[in-house]
Order: structure tokens, then sequence, then C-alpha cells
């Protein structure tokens, strides 16, 4: 018995060393259920889009064959994420992880799985400020802009708008606390008033005295930090109901087209704002898109670039062994070199592998400062007759 | 009336006694059921949320076929159509249960604790099966006008600076749980039947003695039961939405609301269940902008003048609950103790 034992491991040993060789699996984690898991098909999809790229360009590592391997977060759950995290790094043998989606439960998978294994995470909308200063032995990135930022950029689109009161609610987890306290400082800072700052919890069936106690506080505009397809969507259509509310600034984990479609006209005259630029790339990357067969949304951009950023610095460091890629993140994301838009990937790995300099710009104008995040394009959008649409890039 | 005790009038109504009468109705359907439970079987039923959601979920399944057949009521909810189909599951599910644990335990004259814990079996096994049917996630099953009154509308009409918004789901929880209320009084007091449950539940020998039927009776108690719990589910779902987990959160108010009342009496849950609504809105309600109306300028509050964070909801019941058992265990109508 024992010696079949050996042989059978020995046998596994070898299967996997082989695969390693020719194959080069890439974990895509992000909440295929949970509270944004009307967002997170899609945002896989950006992924497996640039994955596909490179695969099929046959230019990384000697023609290496690469495969998205897919695990789900679920956004909320850590214990949930850490044994999916776990799956994919010891059972599926993953390289390199892009993901996960939500702040709280991608500190976990890095913290629980991702460090220990020694394996590189490129969130593509991660944005607590908390992981700005992680200690992450420099495996984790992240393609999504600090929520430090977009506090900056919110509090701008605010006081443009002429608001000067606003009541903040927000999502009680590491994301919504961190962009809630983000938006009331330098909302503060610019000049404006915040009535009250309080949390809600998900997945309650009732707001409505969560929404009494913001309606006592009052306000021009109601903040509201929390997730679309969640208690963020009470809360509006609470607001809504008691006439609490007509006007919603709605944050990145609130844009969607499920919400407008769920609120319906109410919703006319919101706000809010989203990461993404009106660069060059942005626009290939709507095409390929749609040419894949999807609808480029919110974090998609994202998604496609931190797929696109490990597969280069995988080429950078002649390796797909995350402990030699990600010296070469930083490096392949920023300049010098040639800029690298959606598309280009095979031409960006044949640069990288003739011995020059790439900088990758992307879909999402990917510029990584500090500790390796994005430096924050955003996209202030408006809903106006039921629709999304553009109002400027900051 | 001067406009700021309008305004203040107009304002506790929308925050605090509109939301807070249809959550009381729907407590009190719940623990009614629950005491009536108790008063004739003899043990706290916890599967009694979960028999709210399974009630519920027939109905919200009943409302999408005929939904989809094209059939509704105009402006009122097609779920009201939908309803006593939910009834019936509700009443088969709680018979099934009934025939498969409960009966079992019954004969053999089990200690109370063992058939409350063969209930809380009885709730995982109706959880999942919810959840397996129709799934964790929110559903929405409400058509129809929305609103009877809408705020913004109240506000042009008056010219006043609060709305005032009632939805039509409220208002029909209201009624429905009246007419059900008064259905079931009548019942207990007038048949036959009824005496015959009450009789059993005052003592339960003398009732053998005069020839009272036990398996009837228990039959027809988990029939009323199931009966209130489905009704009170849909209400729930139709007037906020329908998420099974929600309803096995709603245990907690609904037993202290029975309790409050005191257990087994059927006013005392009513009682309870407006006094557990109301001390929840109020203890949570920020009353900021209602002393701001009513309070000349130099005493008005800086702060929400909110007594709890509205995370600590159900924290209220549970105080509740505790005070009722510590202070008088009998509750307000002189119950049962459990």
């Amino acid at each position: 018995m024992r010696r079949i034992l050996i042989a059978l491991a020995a046998a596994t040993v070898m299967t996997s060393a082989a695969a390693a060789g020719d194959e080069i699996k890439i974990g895509v984690m992000v909440g295929f259920t949970g509270p944004i898991e009307s967002l997170a098909p899609n945002i896989a999809a950006g992924a497996e889009l640039a994955i596909k790229e490179v695969s099929d360009s046959k230019a990384l590592l000697s023609g290496a064959m690469v495969t998205p391997v897919r695990g789900d977060t679920t956004c909320i759950d850590a214990a949930a994420a850490t044994a999916a995290a776990e799956r994919l790094i010891t059972a599926d043998r993953v390289n390199a992880i892009v993901g996960g989606d939500c702040s709280g439960v991608t500190t976990a998978m890095l913290q629980n799985v991702a460090m220990p294994n020694g394996v590189v995470m490129i969130s593509p909308s991660a944005t607590s400020p908390a992981l700005s200063t992680l200690d992450d032995n420099g495996l984790f990135f992240r393609t999504s802009p600090s929520d430090a930022r977009q506090g900056q950029v919110i509090a701008e689109v605010l006081k443009e708008r002429g608001v000067g009161t606003v009541a903040i609610t927000y999502t009680n987890n590491d994301y919504g606390k961190g962009l809630a306290d983000s938006i009331a400082t330098n909302f503060k800072a610019v000049g404006g008033a915040v009535t009250i700052e309080a949390a809600h919890e998900d997945g309650k069936g009732d707001y409505a005295a969560e929404v009494a106690a913001l309606a006592a506080a009052g306000g021009d505009v109601l903040v509201v930090a929390g997730y679309l397809d969640q208690g963020g969507k009470g809360i509006i259509q609470s607001a809504l109901d008691t006439g609490a509310f007509d006007t919603f600034l709605l944050p990145d984990g609130m844009i969607g087209d499920s919400l407008v479609e769920a609120i319906g006209a109410d919703l006319n005259g919101s706000f809010g704002t989203v990461p993404g630029t009106d660069s060059k790339g942005a626009a290939t990357f709507v095409d390929l898109a749609a040419a894949a067969g999807f609808k480029a949304g919110p974090f998609n951009g994202e998604a496609y670039d931190a797929a696109a950023l490990i597969l280069l610095a995988m080429q950078a460091a002649g390796s797909a062994d995350s402990g030699k890629l990600k010296d070469h993140v930083m490096a392949v994301a920023n300049a010098p070199g040639e800029k690298i838009h959606p598309g280009d990937l095979g031409k960006a790995l044949e640069i990288i592998a003739a011995g020059g300099d790439v900088d990758y710009v992307g879909a999402s104008a990917v510029e990584l400062i500090g500790a390796g995040e994005s430096a924050g394009n955003y996209r202030e959008i408006a809903i106006e007759d039921g629709k999304i649409v553009t109002v400027r890039y900051r | 009336m001067p406009p700021d005790l309008l305004n203040a009038t107009i304002l506790l109504g929308n925050y605090v006694v509109v939301p807070g009468v249809a959550y009381a109705a729907q407590l009190a359907l719940g623990a009614l059921g629950i005491t009536l439970v108790f008063g004739v079987l003899r043990f706290a039923n916890l599967a009694h949320g979960d028999l709210m959601a399974f009630g519920a979920m027939a109905t919200v399944l009943a409302t999408w076929q005929l939904q989809a057949w094209g059939v509704g009521l105009g402006p009122l909810p097609t779920a009201l159509l939908a309803l006593p189909l939910g009834i019936l599951a509700a009443i088969a599910a709680a018979l099934a249960a009934d025939r498969l644990v409960f009966r079992f335990y019954r004969r053999r004259r089990s200690a109370p604790v063992t058939l409350v814990m063969a209930s809380l079996g009885v709730m995982f096994v109706l959880n999942g099966v919810v959840r397996f049917i129709i799934g964790p996630g929110d559903r929405q099953f409400a058509d129809g006008e929305r609103f009877i009154v809408k705020a913004q509308e109240f506000k042009r009409a008056t010219g006043l600076a609060e709305g005032l918004s009632i939805k039509t789901a409220q208002c029909l929880t209201v009624i429905i749980a009246i007419v059900t209320v008064v259905l079931l009084f009548r019942f207990l007091q007038r048949t036959r039947t009824g005496k015959s449950m009450r009789a059993y539940s005052d003592n339960e020998d003398l009732a053998l003695l005069s020839g009272v039927n036990p398996e009837r009776v228990a039959l027809i108690a988990w029939t009323i039961a199931a009966a209130l719990a489905a009704i009170a589910g849909a209400l729930y779902g139709l007037d906020k939405s329908f998420k099974p987990f929600t309803y096995f959160q709603l245990l907690l108010p609904m037993f202290a609301a029975a309790i409050l009342g005191g257990i087994g009496q059927p006013v005392g849950a009513i009682v309870g269940a407006v006094i557990v609504a109301f001390s929840e809105v109020a203890v949570t309600y920020a009353w900021k902008k209602f002393l701001y109306y009513l309070l000349p300028e130099a005493w008005r509050p800086d702060g929400l003048a909110q007594l709890l964070s509205t995370d600590y909801k159900f924290a209220v019941s549970f105080v509740i609950l505790v005070l009722v058992l510590l202070i008088r265990p009998s509750g307000i109508f002189r119950g049962r103790v459990l």
C-alpha cells in the first residue's frame, strides 16, 4: 500500500511539473455570487480577454499556453474567499491571481493564502486605502486607485455641483468605511458639511430605520458608499419611498445597469464616479470587449490590465514564477518604454523578449504609484433618462 | 395647527407611525401563531419564522405564475390572489412536520424542551428547503400601484416641508391583519372547535375526560398557525422584500412580542407586537428633526437625538425579552411561564 502511495505521489509531482512547463494558469477571482454578482462576470471576462490574447499570440515564454481558472470570492465572506484562493493555489497551481474584487476579501486572501505561498495578486477593484500600507512582501498590486483618491474626486464633484451638505451611509466593511471616511475628510476640506456618517448592514429586508436616521440628519445629497445588488439598493429604494432624499451620489460600488433598472425613473438626476479614462486605450478596450461578446462595464478594463501586467511581468522575468515576476510588475507598468494599449499584448511580449522596454498603458491608463496601485483616473457619470451617461473624466 | 406642529406630526407619521403600524401588524400575525402553538401544543416553535418563509415562498412562486399568465388585480398586488395557495402550502408543510416529527414526541409525552429542540431541527430543514427552491437572494414579486400617498405629491398638495408616504402594501397589511385577527377571535370564542381548543389549552386532562380529541386539536392548531404564518410572511415580503434569511431574523421580535403579551394569550400577542414594533422604531429613530420643529431655537439639539444606532434594532427586542422574563415572566396578560 505504501509503495502504491509513493508511486502515486511521484506520478502527481511529475505530471504537475510537466504541466508547469508549457501551461501557465492565471487565477481569476471575483465575487460571482454576493453583493456585486451582476458586475463579476464581465470583470472576469475582461481578465480572460487579456489571457486569451497572450495565449493566442504564442509569444509568452517560448509559446506557453495560458488558461484562466475562476474562483469565487463572494465579495464579503473572507472564509469562503480564503478557501477558494487556497484551492486555486494548492490544487490548480495557478502562477498568479487576478483579484480579488472587494477590499475585505482581498486582504484576507492576500494574508492567509497568497503571502504564505508567495503568489502575486493584482486586484482590479479593491480600493480600500488600508491596502496601500499593508505589508505584502511585494506581492500585491492593484490597477484600481485607492479610495483616498476617489474621496478627493467625489468631494470635487460635489463642490462643483454646488452641494453644501451631504449625508453619508456606507456598507459596514473595509471598503465602505474607508471610502466614507475619505469622502467626509475631503468634502470638509473643500468647505462642505457632512450631517451624518452612518453604516448599514448588507442583506437586510428593510432599511426604513437606517433611512429614517439619515433623513433626520438631512442633507442635499445622500452619498451611498455601498453595493448595487445589496444594501445600497435597499437604502436608495427606501429613501425614495419615504421621500427622504431624491438625489444620490453613487461611488464605484454602486455603478451598474442593474441598479438603474431596479430603481427606475426616480434615479434620474443622481450622479457618481467610477474609475475610468477617456484615453485611446479605454476606447480600444470597449471595441475589444464588444468583439469578444460583452459590454465593457465598471472594472472590466482594470481586470484586463491586471491580467496583462502579470503576463508582461512574466515575460520580463523570463519565468512564470510569482517570486520572480513580482519584481518586474512596476517596470512594465511605468515609463520608460514603448506605450502599450489593449490589443497590443503580442507586440509587447516581443519587445520584451528582444530586450526592449515597455510602458503599459492599457485600458485604464495604468500608472502604478506608491506600493503598486493606480494613480487614479475617474469617470464622472450622471443618470439621465434611465441611462448612465459620462459627464467628464477626472 | 401651526405649520411647525403639522410638519412634526407628518414627520412622525412618515417615519415612525406608518412603518411602525405595518411592522406591528406583521409581527402580531407571527406572534399569534407562536402563542397558539404554545397554548395548545405546549412548546415554543422555533420553526415558525421559517414556516413564514415557506408560505411566502409559495406565494411568490404562485404570483410569478399568475403574472406570467397575465392575471392581475389592477392596482392591487397580484400576490393577494396567490396568497390562498401560499396558505395551503404552509399548512401542508406544518402538517407534514407534525406528522413526521412532533407527533412522535407528543405521543411519548416528551418534555417541552425536547419538542423545542425538535422544532429547531424542523427550522433548519425548512430553511434549507426554501433556499433550495427559490434561492437565498432578494426576490421581487410586488406589482400594481406601489403607493396610496406619495411623499413628493403630498408635499406639493399640502405645501408642507415634510412628505407623507403610504404604500399599498402597508395599508393592505393592516387591513388583512385586522380581518384575520377578528376571524380568529370569533373562531376561538364562538365555535365548538374553538372552545374545545381553549379547553384543551387550559387543562389537558379535563379536556380529554370531556371527550376532546387531542389529535384533532393539534391538527387545527397547526392549520391556523400555518395560515397565520403564511399571511404574515407574504405581507412582510410584499411590504419590504422577500428574502429567506429575514424571516429567521423575525423570530426574535416575534417571540419577544408573544412573551411580553403573555404566551398562550392571543390578545397578549397583539399588544406585545405593537409594543415591540414601536419600541424598535422609536428607540432607533433619530429625533433631531422632530425636536427641531417643536422646540424653541435655543433648545434645538445639535446631535441626532437617537437613543441607539439602527444596528442595534434587534437588540431592542432582546432587551424587552430579558426584562419581561426578569420582572414579569407571565407577561402582561398573565400567560404561561416558559
